[in-house]
């Protein structure tokens, strides 16, 4: 079967291959850089070291918690930007990409101005339940989760636009209510758009640096996750820094490969 | 610093100089007309990042008292300034945050002459405006119930910081080890943190936001700034000039008043 789709298809078009390539070797050659330049002999030993050990643990867990914060708020967010009526969506639409184009430093600043000690909302939560966010683990969490919610918002937002408003209509017509619809027939219907969303903002989490220094800092353990540790370790030990990187690469590029084969089949 | 910004950073400091290098020889020709013990053209000063206030300042005024002369700067981390000096950038006056910097430079001829220290700075304790968390001395680090912010070991603050509180017999208990001291003076000025420790004249600079508490053990961590003209300057006579500058009265007025101690 495969052979006569692609007997019909014909050659592939160069117009299209060469740029393909060309952008393939433009996002994988500084990757085989930071390989050519690994001290591979310190490898191990920057691996199994406590402080690694304790970055990667922490941007494991920061990153999936912020994912689920996402997922939790992002698809009834983005339900909301696709299904409904409000006036204004256009403009709504637009606010959920601030976080896209706006410095993730800034980012962290604004959730400071927000959720600090002295923050809008940050001093009510100090002064009547005691909790301040910076400089705590789930300060890392609201960061990295404010970072990457657009790119889930956007992939859903996408894939219920895409899918037919008429299977609702018909569970609707059924009696279903708009609660039942939604989990049984518009869930299922957008579930590798919300996959794939899902995929982009836990990497999105994952690489966070800016927002997440800015406002949670960084005290290992608690806060330091390992884009952080490679920063750091770029101003005295460049070769460490590499390591790190590496080290974190492999781990998303095999949790996300592992994820794909898992739950994002390919239409056969 | 990032490795592109220091290309970038090099690269602009390559034109600067070599534009420098041309507008020297008009301007020594023009001096030599007018006789005057004024310099001119271009003098290209590789500054550190912490001397941006300053040194532009000083820039200026000496503009002012040497008419046909022009001061550019490269302010830059006093590592990454080396390093391109090393490389060739043709600088004429190098002002080094750090004596490590300056002798990686005199190590390899690029600079001839003997380094003077210029300026010192010194720690400070900075707290926000008000003083919520009532600190009054290095001794309230170690409090775990205060938020407070340090620079990482990794950069210089951090590492001068870490020497006064051994020399203090004291364990901080920091929430936070950030990467730079602007990033531990923004923490301060938002109110974030009670209490940090950074450089006298970040504080200065932080304006009616941050408060500054000085400390005795500050002494143990005295960062000395040397100065000195590159053996290879492109306009030697204006190199020997701003660094007297820099030195003069004039200069240490300038200086003092961001917060540099005297050396």
């Amino acid at each position: 079967m495969t052979t006569r789709v692609r007997a019909r298809r014909g050659r592939l078009p160069l117009v299209l291959v060469l740029p393909a390539l060309l952008g393939l070797a433009f996002l994988v050659v500084p990757l085989a850089g930071l390989l050519v330049r690994a001290p591979w002999s310190t490898l191990t030993d920057q691996l199994f070291s406590e402080e690694v050990g304790q970055a990667l643990t922490l941007s494991l867990v920061c990153a999936s918690l912020a994912t689920l914060v996402c997922l939790v708020l992002g698809v009834p967010l983005a339900w909301l930007l696709a299904r409904s009526d409000l006036p204004g969506r256009g403009v709504l639409r637009a606010l959920v990409t601030v976080p896209l184009v706006l410095p993730p430093v800034v980012g962290g600043v604004a959730l400071l101005l927000v959720l600090g000690r002295r923050g809008l909302v940050g001093q009510y939560l100090d002064a009547w339940f005691g909790i301040s966010l910076p400089f705590t683990t789930s300060g890392v969490v609201l960061a990295e989760a404010f970072v990457a919610m657009p790119f889930l918002v956007i992939s859903v937002e996408g894939a219920l636009r895409g899918a037919d408003p008429r299977d609702e209509e018909a569970a609707a017509t059924l009696g279903a209510s708009r609660w039942l619809t939604f989990r049984r027939v518009t869930l299922p219907a957008v579930a590798p758009g919300v996959v794939a969303g899902t995929v982009l903002c836990w990497a999105r989490a994952l690489g966070e640096f800016g927002a997440t220094i800015t406002f949670a800092g960084n005290f290992p353990g608690k806060t330091t996750t390992m884009p952080l540790a490679v920063y750091l370790a770029l101003e005295t030990d460049p070769g460490a820094a590499i390591v790190l990187s590496i080290v974190l690469l492999l781990l998303s590029v095999t949790v996300l490969v592992s994820l794909r084969d898992r739950w994002i089949s390919t239409p056969s | 610093m990032s490795r592109s910004l220091r290309a970038v950073a090099l690269v602009s400091a390559a034109v600067l100089t070599l534009a420098g290098c041309g507008s020297s020889d008009t301007g020594a020709s023009a001096a030599g007309s007018t006789g005057g013990a004024a310099v001119s053209g271009e003098i290209t000063v590789f500054a550190a990042a912490s001397l941006t206030g300053s040194f532009t300042q000083l820039g200026k005024d000496f503009e002012a008292a040497n008419p046909d002369a022009k001061v550019t700067f490269n302010f830059a981390g006093s590592s990454a300034l080396a390093q391109q000096i090393n490389e060739g950038a043709p600088a004429d006056v190098f002002a080094s945050a750090a004596p490590k910097n300056m002798t990686d430079v005199t190590g390899t001829g690029a600079i001839t002459d003997d380094p003077v220290t210029f300026v010192t700075n010194t720690l400070e304790i900075a707290v926000p405006a008000g003083n919520p968390g009532k600190i009054t001395g290095l001794a309230d680090f170690a409090k775990a119930d205060l938020k407070i912010a340090l620079c990482a070991e990794q950069v210089p603050c951090g590492a001068a910081a870490k020497k006064v509180f051994e020399a203090a017999g004291i364990t901080p208990a920091p929430d936070t080890l950030e990467q730079d001291v602007k990033a531990v003076l923004s923490k301060v000025s938002l109110g974030e943190v009670d209490a940090a420790l950074v450089y006298k004249t970040d504080v200065k600079a932080a304006g009616d936001k941050v408060e500054g508490i000085e400390f005795p053990e500050a002494d143990k961590a005295v960062n000395e700034y040397p100065i000195a003209a590159c053996a290879k300057a492109p306009n030697p006579d204006g190199a020997k000039a701003f660094v007297e500058y820099v030195l003069s009265d004039k200069g240490k007025a300038v200086l003092t008043k961001a917060g540099f101690g005297a050396p």
